[in-house]
């Protein structure tokens, strides 16, 4: 709309005017302004949604400022709150996710980008999509029913046996806690990792494995010392998507990760996530401070993922416009 | 020179034939996780499931009628506010616009789908649950719709895109105006592609928990009109798995049983009608 009614006086008052009026006439305009509501009712929501979180939190950055992020109580009775245990939750969740998931998805992606036929690899692309298309809480129900008896009585005594001597795997063993949290979150990222980092590799330029191979090379050599650094931007943005979405997760993993705002050290201790805290304690915030508290939260877990997912973007693009224009010269 | 060529070639082997096991492993998740659900859905499913609201705590038997009609109207709601919003936004995007404009609305929307569900929850919280004092179904179809947005304007404008530009000219030469090139040409081209949008967007706020905690709230009893908290299948596993009762459990995975066939049904079908021609019929 406003770019039409700026462009009347270049073109010349009555020529614009009658140009205008006979699209509208016919509809063009009419159409291109609903459209345009639609369009930019969008940018609207998303504007208003930051808007909302940065509103919503007024009051626990004037009280705590930076200290929110440095200080472990979280005390609704006393009004005090600190986030670090929720941060600290999720960061660990995260990490322990992506040191399972990132292999193994990398893996897979290799597997169906370079050795299986293009029929298989598509049969198992469309399995990995319909993994992908699994809802968290149906994850989060076999983590309850599965993972964490699992957990339990077979692999955090069997952890405990063998590397019980590092800090990170001792403690009882409850079968909820960190470790578990991390490992149904690697179920449900590998799949992202996988379709994106196929992708990238299949963007990989055909002569870049062949100069490899006439070189001599093995195919597990042209494979991981060429097509694999080649893609190496894109494989980095599938593992921001899929830590952006393992941050952002909150039902599945609150379900194993044992619900305990504390700090430890061992992986088998239960922890809190931020996305967790939120869940639980929204609808029956006490106080004021305490609801902004939790809507402040929800402002950590925007930025950070919103940053994520803006990394993983560009690392996408620029790698797959290399492929194209390599493959292109 | 001999030995180390052949530890080369075992190297080469052994992790080609690691990344198999890799594909494998992620493959056979799915299986597992569909055939756990069928094995313990399948054997608390019961009619009664379909047709009965849940049972008092302490009683056996029960069903989630509730819950299966408040996620049926929670995803007519969302499928309301989404597709509409969604549609008319690609066709712009495709067809209207370029330059700085669109590439805003291409931001925002690329925004709007990366923020967490529980984020988009708060949002809906805060702006159609706190002001009136009230959980209602209207929230949560709200929230689920937010999610909706951003997945069907992006893949329908790709789809749109995908027309080629012979078939826009050759309906402007012929003198229609751009929206009935728009209205009779390009979208009856792109429908398949559009569908297929429209029907993984839905499929992916069917399963949605997180934004409807504090929105749609949950429900023991039949949702009275459209303002009032409702029972839905994702929120309902939620709580019934985390609940002390083995009764619990059994209908938590009838009821995750039915939501994943859904899910995956509407994904399957959606891929088929992709898969049967993009665009345009070839000629």
């Amino acid at each position: 709309m406003a770019t039409s009614t700026t462009t009347v006086p270049s073109a010349g008052p009555v020529a614009g005017s009658r140009s205008f009026l006979s699209r509208l006439r016919e509809g063009d305009e009419i159409a291109r302004i609903i459209t345009f509501l639609f369009a930019a009712s969008v940018v609207l929501i998303t504007i208003l949604l930051v808007f909302e979180l940065w509103q919503g939190s007024v009051l626990p950055r004037h009280k705590f400022g930076f200290n929110f992020f440095r200080t472990s109580v979280w005390d609704p009775i006393f009004d005090q709150f600190g986030a670090l245990p929720f941060i600290y939750g999720t960061l660990v969740t995260a990490t322990v996710s992506l040191l399972i998931a990132v292999p193994l998805g990398i893996g897979a992606a290799i597997f169906l980008a370079e050795l299986a036929p293009a029929r298989v690899s598509d049969t198992l692309e469309f399995f990995i999509d319909l993994l992908a298309a699994v809802p968290s809480v149906i994850y989060g129900l076999l983590g309850v029913f599965v993972v964490v008896p699992l957990m339990r009585q077979y692999i955090q005594p069997g952890l405990k046996k063998s590397l019980g001597f590092l800090p990170l795997f001792q403690g009882p063993a409850y079968g909820v806690g960190f470790l578990t949290g991390g490992i149904v979150l690697a179920i449900m990222v590998i799949p992202y990792i996988i379709s994106v980092s196929r992708e990238v590799l299949l963007s990989v330029p055909r002569d870049q494995r062949e100069a490899a191979l006439s070189l001599g090379s093995t195919r597990w050599e042209s494979t991981w010392k060429v097509v694999v650094p080649f893609a190496r931007g894109g494989i980095m943005g599938s593992i921001f998507l899929a830590l952006a979405r393992a941050l952002g997760e909150t039902i599945a993993v609150t379900m194993v990760i044992g619900n305990t705002p504390a700090i430890s050290a061992s992986l088998f201790a239960s922890g809190y996530s931020i996305a967790g805290v939120i869940a639980n304690e929204l609808t029956d915030a006490t106080s004021d401070l305490h609801y902004e508290s939790l809507v402040e939260l929800g402002l950590v877990l925007f930025l950070l993922t919103f940053i994520l997912n803006g990394l993983a973007r560009l690392l996408i693009m620029a790698t797959s416009q290399r492929g194209s224009g390599m493959g292109n010269a | 020179m001999n030995s180390r060529l052949r530890w080369r070639k075992f190297v080469s082997g052994f992790m080609l034939s690691m990344t198999g096991v890799c594909a494998l492993v992620s493959v056979a998740v799915l299986f597992f996780i569909l055939g756990y659900l069928v094995y313990h859905g399948g054997t608390s499913i019961s009619w009664n499931f379909f047709t009965k609201l849940p049972a008092p705590v302490g009683e056996s038997g029960g069903g989630m009628a509730n819950a299966i009609l408040g996620s049926g109207k929670l995803l007519l709601l969302a499928t309301l506010i989404g597709v509409p919003i969604g549609f008319f936004g690609a066709i712009y995007l495709a067809e209207f616009s370029g330059g700085t404009i669109a590439f805003v609305i291409r931001y925002a929307a690329d925004l709007l789908n990366g923020v967490p569900s529980i984020v988009i929850g708060i949002f809906a919280y805060s702006l159609a649950v706190h002001p009136f004092k009230q959980y209602s179904t209207l929230a949560g179809g709200f929230a689920l719709g937010l999610m909706m947005i951003p997945i069907t304007l992006r893949s329908t404008e790709e789809f749109l895109r995908g027309v080629p530009n012979a078939l826009r000219e050759a309906s402007m030469a012929l003198g229609a105006s751009k929206w009935k090139t728009i209205a009779s040409v390009i979208v009856p081209a792109a429908y398949r592609g559009i569908l297929t949008a429209i029907l993984l967007a839905f499929a992916r706020v069917a399963g949605e928990t997180a934004p409807l905690l504090f929105t749609a709230l949950g429900n023991q009893f039949w949702s009275r009109g459209w303002n009032q908290p409702t029972a839905s299948l994702p929120v309902m596993i939620y709580n019934y798995a985390l609940g002390p009762y083995e009764d619990w459990h059994r209908q938590a995975w009838a009821a995750g049983l039915v939501l994943l066939v859904l899910i995956l049904v509407i994904n399957i079908v959606a891929r088929a009608i992709l898969s049967r021609g993009i665009a345009v019929p070839r000629s």
